[in-house]
């Protein structure tokens, strides 16, 4: 089960700042592990928010994005009290879905 | 045509200054100024998170909560308990510092056993859960000053076994942590290495850790920086939350008094 996500959502005029922390391994499948065996690949594919309920923005990630990733976007129109939901799945099916109001 | 000889000489001093401004800026302040872009997205808030949950959260063989261990400042008190340890402890008649206290209260309230853990290799199983908590409970401390308490004769020792250990040269190397860590202005690769020996400033040294290592995405709790300075020295690994590593903390600690803490914070 994938740990949740930390995510604050910050009204500044029409638009809000988006900020999320996701926790997730992100192992590339470069790897080895101390057996010399390698590590499978198991990263975040596709990334998703919606702001009330309404798809505002897709990502698809590969195995280069960093460890514990952090993500940085703006929702034009967002107030203060709305709801953006953002959600991933990564290559082994898992998947989490976290949602913060905006402040 | 001496005027414009001037304006030459005044550009070629102007270029000069300002290449040198950039290649001062490229070293210390380029670090500085990753870790203030990283800051915003610390993943230790990741840990912290956890910390809090598995605080409150009833686990164990006697399955129970954390809420009543005593850090220091009462049963359940957690603002302010981070800055104030390494202290002495009554119940356990020993000075501990933040993990080891985790780890006895783990063992007194959950009925964990102690040993177990302290043999578990850092991140993993209950050791990662030791290091989550140890980051929330600094983290609830964060902006507050070193005070640590040195009125308890245990913790004058503490402190004394610290400083020498501090000192004590030993290993293929010849190494001390006072080697490194002992004057101003050192530094290994391009990382600027804290003077231990004194206060080194507000969220420096001791007033850093935990912190996340964003080299390997791992958090770092002041257990596994000590047992990591250890490895560069080529002594042998100290034990977990063995007397030597809690004297060093103590050490530093006391050292660090009026220090503002920063932890958890970043690190490269």
């Amino acid at each position: 089960m994938a740990d949740p996500m930390r995510i604050r959502a910050q009204a500044a005029g029409d638009k809000t700042t988006v900020r999320v922390l996701m926790s997730h391994e992100m192992e590339t499948g470069q790897r080895k592990d101390s057996a010399g065996k390698t590590i499978p690949a198991w990263f975040i594919q596709e990334v998703t928010a919606a702001h009330n309920g309404k798809e505002v923005m897709t990502a698809q990630w590969g195995p280069s994005v960093a460890k514990n990733p952090f993500m940085q976007f703006v929702v034009k129109g967002a107030k203060a009290g709305d709801k953006i939901t953002v959600s991933w799945v990564d290559n082994k099916g898992d998947k989490r879905t976290d949602e913060a109001t905006v402040s | 045509m001496t005027k414009q000889r001037f304006t030459l000489a005044a550009a070629v001093l102007a270029l000069a200054t300002t290449g040198a401004a950039w290649a001062q800026k490229s070293a210390a302040d380029g670090i500085a100024e990753y870790r203030k872009m990283l800051e915003d997205g610390n993943p230790a808030e990741l840990f912290e998170m956890k910390g809090q949950e598995l605080w409150k959260q009833k686990r164990g063989p006697k399955n129970a909560s954390l809420e009543s261990c005593d850090l220091g400042k009462g049963p359940g008190v957690v603002k302010g308990a981070f800055v104030e340890l390494p202290r002495y402890f009554a119940d356990t008649q020993k000075v501990q510092d933040l993990e080891t206290r985790l780890v006895s209260c783990m063992e007194m309230l959950q009925g964990f056993n102690a040993a177990e853990i302290a043999k578990t290799p850092f991140g993993r199983g209950e050791m990662a859960n030791v290091t989550a908590l140890a980051t929330w409970i600094a983290a609830e401390s964060r902006g507050m000053r070193f005070n640590l308490p040195q009125g308890h004769g245990e913790e004058q020792k503490s402190y004394e076994i610290g400083k020498r250990a501090f000192f004590y040269r030993g290993g293929p190397m010849d190494f001390s942590c006072a080697s490194c860590h002992g004057v101003d202005g050192q530094r290994i690769r391009m990382q600027d290495l804290p003077n231990l020996t004194k206060n080194p400033g507000d969220g420096i040294g001791f007033a850093a850790w935990p912190a996340y290592r964003v080299s390997n995405g791992q958090m770092w709790s002041m257990q596994l920086r000590l047992n990591d300075c250890f490895r560069q020295q080529r002594f042998p690994y100290p034990g977990f939350g063995s007397e030597a590593t809690v004297a060093l903390g103590t050490y530093m600690g006391v050292n660090a008094k009026g220090a503002e803490s920063i932890a958890p914070a970043i690190k490269r």
